[in-house]
């Protein structure tokens, strides 16, 4: 039996001087202090929004959702066209990206030399630092007349005439540059970063021990990348698809210079359209009226609420992957 | 040790004739190099056909290195090369115009922590056979995966559950779902990189009585840290050394009887007994 020395044996009194003395208790008081305030933080935007969105949502209810008459001063808000803008813009942005993301990540983790492995992912996330207007006067000024413009009348001459022997409606005229499309790909260009950018480390989550196994098996590299790596991180990368479709849902700037700004419902992916956050951008001004400001800040409750949802799921399913490590199993 | 002792000499499948049977594989001045730095040093080494050839040796000699040499997995480390040849039914599989895929389907491999996919146990099983035939009949590679899994000693576990993640199996049921995993693709050679480092010694036992099935039908090389493993399950074995140079070496090659009881160099005697390592 050997007993504890009384020296080290301290009455609560003294524990609780030493841990002040050694800041542990400032230190923690801080710490849970900031986190409370940032949950308080995203628990007041919510309210707030529901709050003041009260008079249009009992005037009108679901009726907003579903009509696409907006008229300010009529007092009649139907915001579909600028769900519907959104959801389109945001999708095709997705399409358009998803297959360069996938390809880079791929590339960096898998074919790249390693020299230049750090340069090529900066570069890409440098994509994301450059603010969104700057985007925006770069699709309108330059991307726009350049590429989305030849490339929008090719598909319309050659997919979009009623009198083609391929008619698609969703790619009919009128078509004027600024449109549902232009935003689209300009939205995939600003995504690119984040989901290559997950993705990539999504791919190297992967345990050295899978891409062995596949490989020992007679496997090629491209069978192993198709077969193996990309099932494994499969719930990862959507959910760098899923946080990629939160920003496009709520990026507003670069959308509202080139979507074309018509507050009417889209027929055709080169018309020009509307987002949610385009018309919050450009009418806040001039909401005069109190159902005015409470329509926008319906819109804004909606994508508040829908942009979050996406991020927590995104954010669980990135999660599962690096989880999911089975060399961590008995 | 003498336990081991006993257990060498129950050990009757190593006839003095052995030494004349074919050799399906060797290694010939064998070096491996990771950039500027050699890791294994003119190694020379039959490996006879059906028969368990045993790479036993200290910590960081280079054994795991010599054995992935043999079906060309330092190919994924891009600073890894080797010098000297090593022969695989006459042909050098370092060979130019040797295609590497063709290579790791005549030769499997077993690794050290047991890696199945996270995909159900009939694709584990049917991964490298859909490889190399994409076309495969769904009855022809029903056939494959119970073959494989008897012959992994596992199809009793797992026959009724064939649609469970392999990732959901006791570490000792996924080291044998890999072992059925590589000899669905039927190789002449089967590489164990310390198979059961990481198993309990039930699920140990399980995999040496399993390798005394296999050698029936295959050629194995295995890596072990452990004595009593070499002992009891190897037909020969080779010990390695490292170098001041910090090279490994082979410094004896031979029957596993003798290496166990009457080794020519005195670090080999040293090393099965315990001494150090």
């Amino acid at each position: 039996m050997t007993s504890i020395p009384a020296s080290v044996v301290r009455s609560p009194s003294a524990r609780l001087g030493r841990a002040l003395a050694h800041g542990d208790v400032p230190y923690r008081l801080i710490t849970v202090a900031a986190s409370i305030v940032l949950i308080l933080l995203v628990v007041s935007f919510g309210l707030m929004l529901w709050i003041t969105s009260a008079p249009t949502r009992t005037q009108f209810g679901l009726q907003s959702l579903i009509s696409s008459d907006w008229n300010p001063s009529g007092e009649i808000f139907g915001s579909l066209p600028f769900v519907v803008g959104t959801l389109l813009t945001s999708l095709v942005g997705l399409a358009i990206a998803l297959p360069f993301s996938l390809s880079i990540a791929i590339f960096l983790v898998e074919l790249c030399p390693p020299r230049l492995r750090g340069p090529v992912g900066t570069m890409v996330e440098l994509l994301a630092a450059i603010p969104s207007v700057v985007y925006g006067l770069w699709g309108l000024f330059a991307f726009i007349p350049a590429v989305v413009k030849p490339l929008g009348d090719f598909l319309l001459k050659l997919l979009g005439t009623p009198t083609n022997f391929i008619y698609l409606p969703f790619l009919s005229g009128p078509f004027f540059g600024t449109s549902i499309f232009a935003s689209g790909v300009i939205l995939a260009i600003m995504v690119v970063p984040s989901i290559t950018a997950i993705t990539r480390d999504v791919l190297l989550a992967v345990p050295a021990a899978q891409r062995e196994a596949s490989f020992a098996l007679g496997a090629t590299h491209s069978e192993t990348i198709s077969k193996v790596i990309l099932p494994y991180g499969m719930s990862g990368i959507l959910g760098a698809i899923i946080l990629g479709l939160g920003r496009a849902l709520g990026e507003t700037m670069a959308v509202t210079m080139t979507v074309g700004n018509v507050s009417e419902l889209p027929t055709s992916l080169l018309n020009p359209g509307y987002t949610m956050s385009s018309v919050i951008a450009n009418e806040w001004g001039e909401a005069r009226s109190l159902l005015h400001s409470s329509a926008l800040l319906e819109i804004g409750l909606m994508l508040f609420a829908t942009s979050l949802l996406l991020n927590v799921l995104a954010r669980l399913l990135v999660w599962s992957v690096s989880r999911k490590n089975p060399d961590q199993r008995g | 040790m003498s336990e081991t002792k006993m257990s060498t000499a129950s050990n009757g499948s190593t006839g003095a004739q052995a030494n004349d049977v074919y050799q399906k594989m060797h290694a010939e001045n064998l070096s491996i190099y990771y950039g500027k730095f050699r890791a294994v040093a003119e190694v020379t080494v039959p490996v006879r056909e059906k028969m368990i050839t045993a790479i036993i040796g200290p910590s960081g000699c280079g054994k795991s290195t010599l054995l992935r040499s043999f079906n060309r997995m330092n190919d994924l480390v891009a600073v890894a090369r080797v010098s000297g040849k090593i022969m695989l039914d006459g042909l050098d599989i370092y060979g130019t115009d040797v295609d590497v895929v063709e290579v790791r389907r005549r030769v499997g491999m077993v690794f050290q922590r047991p890696n199945p996919f996270p995909k159900s146990i009939y694709d584990n099983v049917a991964y490298g056979v859909k490889l190399n035939n994409t076309r495969i009949r769904k009855g022809d590679l029903d056939a494959i995966v119970e073959d494989s899994l008897q012959g992994a000693a596992l199809w009793d576990e797992v026959k009724d559950k064939l649609k469970q993640s392999g990732t959901a199996l006791s570490g000792g049921q996924q080291q044998r779902l890999c072992i059925a995993r590589a000899i669905a693709t039927h190789p002449d050679v089967l590489l164990m990189d310390e198979p059961c480092a990481a198993l309990d010694p039930i699920a140990t036992v399980k995999v040496e009585e399993l390798m005394q099935e296999l050698k029936k039908q295959f050629t194995i090389v295995i890596v072990t840290h452990n004595m009593q493993q070499a002992a009891r399950a190897s037909d020969y074995t080779m010990m390695m050394m490292m170098r001041s140079d910090r090279a490994g070496e082979m410094i004896e090659f031979d029957q596993t009887k003798k290496i166990f009881t009457n080794p020519r160099d005195k670090r080999t005697e040293d090393y099965v007994n315990g001494r150090f390592g």
